[in-house]
């Protein structure tokens, strides 16, 4: 039972911190519970179908399917995640402005929930079709152990939510003024991360195969099996072994987001200024 | 931008699609079988980049997963894949199929 609980924990891990993130930085947002549980919903069902056809999207692009897959999912998550952090900063003075005026949930557009509640279904979409297969696999072999070993999994997956709620409340407690830039500089991590992960499975599915080589290896220090480890490999991007294209897709990733939000804000913030000095 | 940079990026795999298939010549057999790797020890010259062909043999699937290899690849029940290993500095590399880590368990030795 242990060992099926953290399994499916470890499996959860990921989409638990950033579903606790993805709520932080939606904190009063007006119907922002409907967008994420749309995003968790949407990522479950698809994670069945992915499981379901596990053998069928192996089989696609001379076997190399699965690795596709996930790099254009995640591309997708680093796309959505940057985008809401652009959008942010344009609108964010207006919308900090109308909250303190209305002192209360602000409708924040459509759109970047949109992104945000796909980047919670691709999260639990990409986890979730592991655990699927294996809570199935256990289910399917039968035999007296099946009943304890799907409570584990059951438990693994409360462990996740736990981790979620952590990661959301532990956000809370930050000063409401400060939220945003704790919560874009989050997401932006989140996005470097995940775009490097792409390219390690682009590189894995035989795509892109240049500067494979480790650049360094940490795993003496801190190893990405661990618990610590496997969460900054979330949070930060963390990898105790990068290679070259990994480490400048993760640079990239983190300065365009800058830079792009910097540009966003800087055209925003004139009218900005003026909108709230006339009122 | 961002989108027109992910575009090309799109491309540039669609259209190295057909060279990557060549990589798979010379591949390492491996299978699993009652949920045990065979061989459990895989012996690979280090510094150049080695492809697994993963057999799975069992009714159930199985996640191919090794940290140290930088590997996490899902086998479909009585279905087949290939793992690539990147170029290795000589040392060991332990594996797993997670789902049965008790008894799948295997190592890669870089030499």
């Amino acid at each position: 039972m242990l060992a099926s609980l953290l399994i499916v924990f470890r499996e959860v891990i990921e989409a638990g911190l950033i579903i606790g993130i993805v709520l932080a930085a939606t904190r009063s947002v007006a119907r922002r519970s409907l967008w994420v549980g749309l995003g968790i919903a949407g990522g479950i069902a698809g994670a069945c179908i992915v499981a379901g056809f596990a053998e069928q999207l192996a089989g696609l692009f001379q076997g190399s399917g699965q690795e596709l897959f996930n790099a254009a999912i995640l591309s997708v998550a680093v796309l959505m995640l940057a985008w809401h952090n652009v959008w942010m900063a344009g609108h964010g003075k207006q919308m900090a402005n109308e909250m303190r005026q209305m002192g209360a949930e602000v409708s924040l557009g459509h759109k970047t929930l949109t992104a945000l509640a796909v980047v919670v279904g691709v999260a639990v979409l990409r986890e979730g079709s592991e655990v699927v297969l294996f809570l199935y696999g256990i289910a399917a072999q039968g035999g007296q152990s099946t009943a304890s070993l799907l409570t584990g999994g059951g438990l693994g997956l409360l462990a996740g939510a736990a981790v979620s709620a952590l990661m959301y409340f532990g956000l809370l407690t930050i000063p409401a003024r400060r939220m945003f830039s704790v919560t874009s500089g989050l997401i932006t991590l989140l996005a470097a991360g995940m775009a490097s992960q792409a390219v390690l499975f682009l590189q894995q599915g035989g795509y892109f195969e240049f500067m494979t080589s480790t650049l360094w290896d940490t795993s003496w220090l801190l190893p990405e099996s661990g618990i610590t480890g496997r969460m900054l490999h979330t949070l930060i991007g963390y990898t105790d072994a990068p290679n070259g294209a990994q480490l400048i897709a993760y640079i990239l990733t983190l300065v365009t987001i800058r830079l792009l939000m910097r540009l966003v804000h800087g055209r925003k913030s004139l009218p900005d200024a003026l909108a709230t000095s006339t009122s | 931008m961002k989108a027109l940079k992910y575009l090309m990026i799109c491309v540039a795999v669609v259209l190295s699609a057909s060279a990557a298939s060549s990589a798979d010549e010379g591949a390492i057999p491996l299978s699993l079988k009652g949920h045990k790797f065979a061989p459990a020890e895989i012996h690979v010259k280090a510094n150049m980049p080695n492809v697994l062909a993963l057999t799975n043999a069992d009714d159930t699937a199985e996640e191919f997963d090794s940290t140290s290899l930088k590997v996490e690849k899902v086998v479909a029940s009585h279905s087949s894949g290939n793992v690539r290993l990147r170029p290795l500095a000589p040392g060991r590399y332990p594996f797993m199929g997670e789902y049965h880590a008790d008894t799948a368990q295997g190592v890669v030795i870089a030499e």
